[in-house]
């Protein structure tokens, strides 16, 4: 079986609009939470979230562009063209024939279909922009990046809500390690923070008004976030030969269904997602030595998690911190953003903090790296995403 | 505060729509548990009734004692219910 490595990275999120930027927040301890902005915040009950304030699309796009890139499609361009630039990626005609695109989005061009009902519900309007459809829909953003780069393999989006780019880069890894494509650019996009994105998720009461604190006493619900990640994954020789940076392997990937609630969390679901990802990388709970954890802190998904973990980890379980705290919950994004905790524990000795935390929950008995980071050697990660629908995605990654 | 009969009976007939009941099986013992109303039944529940009355429940399903609400019986979501309306009439 082959093997697989990221030899590239890129990040559009409320912390920086790069990877080292992001990394350096990570580490800080840095929180991207805060008042939302945007039109018609005071009919809103949440208005905080992890939003991207300076994002200039006039200055990134062109006008044609823009006409096609919902705010999700810029996010993941950004982030593609940062991963490709980090790899050094110069593809042979032959070789994009087997390299292609797999990225993860929950909601897709929510603001654009937001901005169309907008423009033709209470604005009295009568037409739409005519590119409206190619721009909401789940697969642009994986569509600009095929274009883009010129990757003419299999491409395609994955919706899975929270879990949405564990599954893409899953994805990703399968392929590449069963050889049915040589790269894909893979990971995540969202930009769900308009009004109606706020006002659906609103209804199911399950946001925090004030700030996301997982795993503490005092949690009250998740904060949603918006941006991109982007990784190059590529066959693990490919990248030797080539002398490429290696900057992690990817070592395995379980998807389980809870096959139960729509929306609340499962135990079982949970735990064999993650004890599969160990399998599959052939790993033992001992190798794993630090985890990002879905970590959404509401109520209920953080102690099923902690249980999950304990069953699987028993009293050995690694320190699990949730970086949801500062970038936010990016919806179907958020586990490429978390991939890059996991790197930068794996190649740089860091483990980012669970930030907001104030009080133990003896339902959340465990080592979160509370408010600050912590030097560590890390020689493999778990990442784990569970998702409404009850679909769950937990990837394993090993230190190059 | 005790709920007015016409707010008692506006309410139970939205949890009993919720959980299939016959209103007049519905008591104010009754409580939600009973009546096989999860989490995302109570988000229903209360969208119907923030529509019906016009009124905001301070309801977060991760802190549900923080509402300062007893929304765990038929009665007690009567009573909770009269009183963010009479603080709305003011």
């Amino acid at each position: 079986m082959r093997r697989v490595a990221i030899t590239g990275a890129g990040s559009v999120n409320a912390l920086a609009a790069d990877v080292p930027g992001t990394m350096s927040a990570l580490a800080a301890g840095q929180v991207g939470i805060g008042p939302l902005d945007v039109p018609e915040v005071e009919r809103l009950s949440i208005r905080i979230g992890a939003q991207i304030h300076d994002w200039d699309a006039e200055a990134r796009f062109s006008r044609q562009e823009i006409a096609l890139y919902d705010r999700a499609t810029q996010f993941a361009v950004e982030a593609g063209a940062q991963a490709c630039a980090a790899a050094g990626l110069a593809l042979t005609e032959a070789e994009t024939l087997r390299a292609g695109v797999i990225l993860g989005t929950g909601g897709g061009g929510y603001t654009t279909i937001d901005e169309s009902y907008r423009a033709v519900y209470p604005g009295g309007r009568n037409r739409v922009h005519p590119f409206t459809i190619p721009r909401l829909m789940h697969s642009a953003a994986a569509a600009h990046l095929a274009m883009r780069h010129g990757l003419k393999g299999p491409s395609f989006t994955v919706s899975t809500a929270c879990a949405s780019s564990n599954h893409a880069m899953g994805l990703a890894f399968q392929m590449v390690r069963s050889g049915a494509a040589e790269v894909i650019l893979t990971g995540g996009a969202e930009a769900t923070l308009c009004f109606g994105g706020i006002k659906a998720w609103e209804g199911l009461r399950v946001m925090s008004p004030d700030g996301c604190r997982p795993f503490c006493a005092t949690r009250n619900g998740l904060v949603q976030g918006e941006g991109a990640a982007v990784f190059v994954f590529e066959d693990y020789d490919r990248a030797r030969a080539r002398g490429a940076e290696i900057i992690a392997e990817v070592a395995g990937f379980s998807m389980t269904s809870d096959a139960g609630d729509i929306v609340a969390p499962d135990l079982d679901g949970a735990r064999r997602a993650i004890s599969g990802a160990l399998d599959d990388a052939r790993l033992s709970p001992d190798d794993i030595q630090y985890i990002n954890a879905h970590g959404t802190a509401t109520a209920a998904n953080d102690r099923t998690e902690v249980e999950a973990l304990r069953q699987v980890f028993g009293d050995r379980l690694p320190p699990v911190s949730s970086t949801k705290s500062m970038h936010g919950h990016l919806i179907g994004a958020t586990g490429a953003v978390e991939a890059l905790a996991c790197i930068m524990a794996l190649r740089d000795g860091i483990i980012a903090p669970t930030m907001g935390y104030r009080q133990a929950d003896a339902a959340c008995a465990i080592d979160c790296v509370p408010n600050e980071a912590r030097r560590a050697q890390v020689g493999a990660a778990l990442s784990n995403a569970f998702a409404f629908g009850g679909m769950n995605a937990c990837l394993a990654f090993r230190r190059a | 505060m005790t709920a007015t009969p016409e707010t008692r009976a506006r309410i139970t007939q939205i949890l009993a729509a919720q959980a299939l009941r016959d209103p007049q099986e519905l008591t104010p013992q009754t409580t939600l548990d009973a009546l096989g109303i999860d989490s995302l039944g109570m988000a229903e529940i209360l969208f119907a009734i923030e529509e019906g009355f016009d009124i905001t429940v301070p309801f977060n399903a991760n802190t549900p004692e923080a509402a300062g609400l007893d929304l765990e019986s038929v009665g007690g979501i009567c009573d909770g219910v009269q009183r963010l309306i009479d603080a709305k009439q003011g």
